[in-house]
């Protein structure tokens, strides 16, 4: 057992990348990610591994993305105005398939907005940020252990799948500091770079779907003499103009991770049992949330938690159930309404889903939640907002 | 004699043949000459990257028969920078344009050059947006026509070897697609230079730029090459008056225009010295 550590959120980050066997990062600084950059500074040259502070969000997008393809797992860190730069080259990754995790930690917009204050305004940007049909993985932590877990969990995805994988934090975790046991290296499961399976003297196809329909790309410089461009290409990597070629890569872009979804996404409740109202909620503002539902059971009332730490794919099994138990469901969020949507979506009208949303700079205080908790039970039971 | 058995074709992937470059381009002399330099080099296929951005030039990578990154528009400099951090023993060829070199990706351009990481960036300039079908690039003379200047140019272009030499670049070159044999040079010495090497090659584009600007065919553009490009020991020897006249006709200086004089650390032996002082420092 190791010994417990004073630790931050970035940092734990940083380490849990460490662990995953991330060997490369480059990143740009910007409040309030910046602490993650300068512990992979410090930590990655220890390893043997490499650290580069690029000209911009573009090139350190740009340059993770080379170094994957080099044969790297890499990271890269950022917040808001810098993660609206990287779109386009996130959006390269998915479509040249290249594995890679960006850590988005959360602070006010639009714009400049307010660097050091929280805010959870990006979740629908991650999701859709980047031009085109995509699909995309999300993960969003509400404690430092967890961060360190979930940040590994990242890195893994995006090998699995060889994709982009978003670590969304948020201001409030990302500077939170906790003491925190990690688990010792034998207990950390990695996984491996996708090597090929065949030569090219048996008719390797670079792009040619393994069973779990993510291809096995080979690295570069193992003379495969691969080709990747961001065009639509078909199994060969070659670009090709043809409709069914297109329509068949979009569709196993969404499928490899669609199809995987009941593994990939995480969540747990807490109080739910016999709950007859739910609040949902992620990262930071989900521990004010359990706070908030703690307090209004030790009042006798019958509410649970329900928190997400996958936002994407987003849980829409799980709130379907959800909203077939519950009378309503009140979604947390610490912006003008965005998780919101897309519950009353998966709930499909079968109770009602209200807002508790706060864009101020300040995180929720407990008795906040519990008032809109109180507000929604009210008008459920008087059978007004369903 | 590579040129007369044609040894370099081996380095093309013959199934993606012809290019879609239009008749009369000079992409495809600037690709050869990056593949003579290559084998004059004796670097292989496996051991060698070609990355491009987006554009008519970048298109040259989909041809070349080694691991090949068509990247996106702009970006090439910082991918090939991350793959040569990744695997420093791999022989990494930037592949890029005016458009993708000079204007959305400057900002890469000047620091790839201060970085001085071991790249050999070949720009292929045409002076104009190709792909898109002809607007007016960074390189697009004063008065130039092109699709976004009727009128003719007004923005000013810029020397793209005077930013490199300024902003760090080790080693400095320019050559035209009517010097074949010197454009192969300047790219082999390129390669051989360690750190960021930067080859201007000037590249005639008949289709987008000859023909709104009075040279329709590629034959009276490399003549225009021809008769303007001067041998760079030449032009040292002109006087004050004579330059300046040269300079007002649209003549340009050829061949090694910087070489640091002092060989300086690249990028990637200066991080195996960080990788040495922290792992010399106790956790």
């Amino acid at each position: 057992m190791r010994e417990a550590r004073l630790m931050q959120g970035n940092e734990a980050c940083a380490e849990g990348a460490i662990a995953a066997g991330v060997d490369f990062f480059a990143g740009y600084p910007i409040t309030p990610s910046t602490e993650i950059a300068e512990m992979m500074a410090k930590l990655l040259p220890k390893q043997g591994g490499k650290f580069v502070q690029m000209e911009d969000e573009i090139a350190a997008m740009g340059a993770i993305l080379g170094a994957s393809l080099a044969g790297s797992k890499v990271m890269d860190a950022t917040s808001g105005p810098g993660f609206s730069l990287k779109q386009e080259l996130i959006g390269y990754a998915v479509c040249a398939e290249i594995p890679c995790v960006l850590v988005d930690v959360q602070r006010v917009g639009p714009s400049t907005g307010q660097p050091t204050a929280p805010s959870q305004g990006d979740l629908m940007q991650v999701r859709w940020g980047t031009h085109g049909d995509h699909p995309m993985i999300a993960l969003s932590p509400w404690s430092v252990r967890e961060t360190y877990d979930a940040t590994i969990m990242a890195v893994n995805y995006a090998e699995r799948f060889r994709t982009p994988v978003i670590l969304l934090m948020d201001e409030m975790v990302g500077h939170l500091r906790e003491n925190v046991t990690l688990p010792e290296p034998g207990e950390i499961e990695i996984y491996p770079r996708r090597k090929p399976k065949k030569t090219r003297a048996e008719g390797y196809e670079p792009f040619e779907p393994d069973t779990d329909l993510v291809p096995n790309v080979a690295d570069f410089g193992e003379g495969y003499h691969i080709h990747v461009t961001g065009l639509i290409h078909d199994d060969t990597g070659f670009p090709v103009g043809s409709a069914q070629v297109t329509e068949s890569s979009i569709r196993r872009l969404h499928e490899k991770i669609m199809r995987a979804s009941d593994e990939i996404v995480h969540t747990e409740s807490y109080f739910m049992e016999d709950a007859e109202y739910a609040v949902v909620s992620f990262g930071g503002t989900a521990r004010t949330a359990y706070e908030a539902v703690k307090n209004m059971r030790e009042q006798g009332l019958s509410v649970g938690l329900l928190r997400l730490l996958t936002v994407w794919p987003f849980a829409d099994k799980v709130i379907a159930e959800l909203a077939e138990k519950v009378k309503g469901i009140l979604v947390a969020e610490l912006n003008y309404g965005q998780m919101v949507h897309e519950v009353r979506r998966a709930a499909g009208g079968k109770c009602a889903v209200e807002l508790c949303g706060k864009y101020n700079m300040k995180s929720f205080e407990p008795v906040e939640i519990e008032a809109e908790i109180e507000k929604m039970v009210g008008d459920v039971e008087k059978g007004g907002r369903a | 004699m590579a040129e007369l058995t044609r040894s370099y074709e081996k380095y093309f992937r013959q199934n993606r043949l012809p290019h879609l470059w239009c008749p009369g381009c000079g992409n495809g002399i600037a690709m050869k000459a990056i593949v003579q330099a290559i084998e004059k080099q004796g670097w292989t296929q496996d051991n060698t990257v070609i990355v491009s951005g987006i554009g008519c030039s970048s298109r040259a990578s989909g041809y070349m028969d080694f691991d090949t990154l068509h990247t996106a528009h702009g970006r090439a400099i910082p991918f090939a920078t991350g793959i040569k951090l990744a695997r420093p023993e791999l022989n990494v060829v930037v592949i890029t344009g005016d458009g993708d070199c000079c204007a959305i990706g400057g900002n890469h351009f000047i620091h790839g050059c201060r970085r001085n990481v071991d790249l050999t960036v070949v720009l292929f300039n045409n002076a104009i947006y190709g792909m898109t079908g002809g607007q007016a690039s960074p390189m697009t003379p004063l008065g130039g026509k092109a699709t976004t200047t009727p009128y003719g140019s007004v923005d000013r272009p810029f020397d793209p070897c005077h930013l490199a030499k300024a902003a760090g670049a080790t080693f400095v070159a320019r050559s035209t697609a009517f010097h074949v044999q010197h454009m192969t040079d300047m790219i082999a010495q390129g390669m051989a230079s360690r750190g960021f090497s930067f080859i201007e090659t000037q590249v005639q584009c008949p289709t987008s730029y000859g023909r709104r600007n009075k040279m329709p065919s590629p034959a009276e553009m490399l003549k225009w090459l021809q008769q303007h490009a001067v041998l760079k020991p030449a032009w040292d020897r002109l006087d004050r008056e004579k330059k300046k006249a040269y300079i007002l006709d649209h003549k340009f200086p050829i061949g090694v225009l910087h070489q640091a004089k002092r060989p300086e650390l690249d990028y990637d032996a200066a991080y195996d010295q960080v990788i040495e002082r922290a792992q010399g420092v106790k956790a």
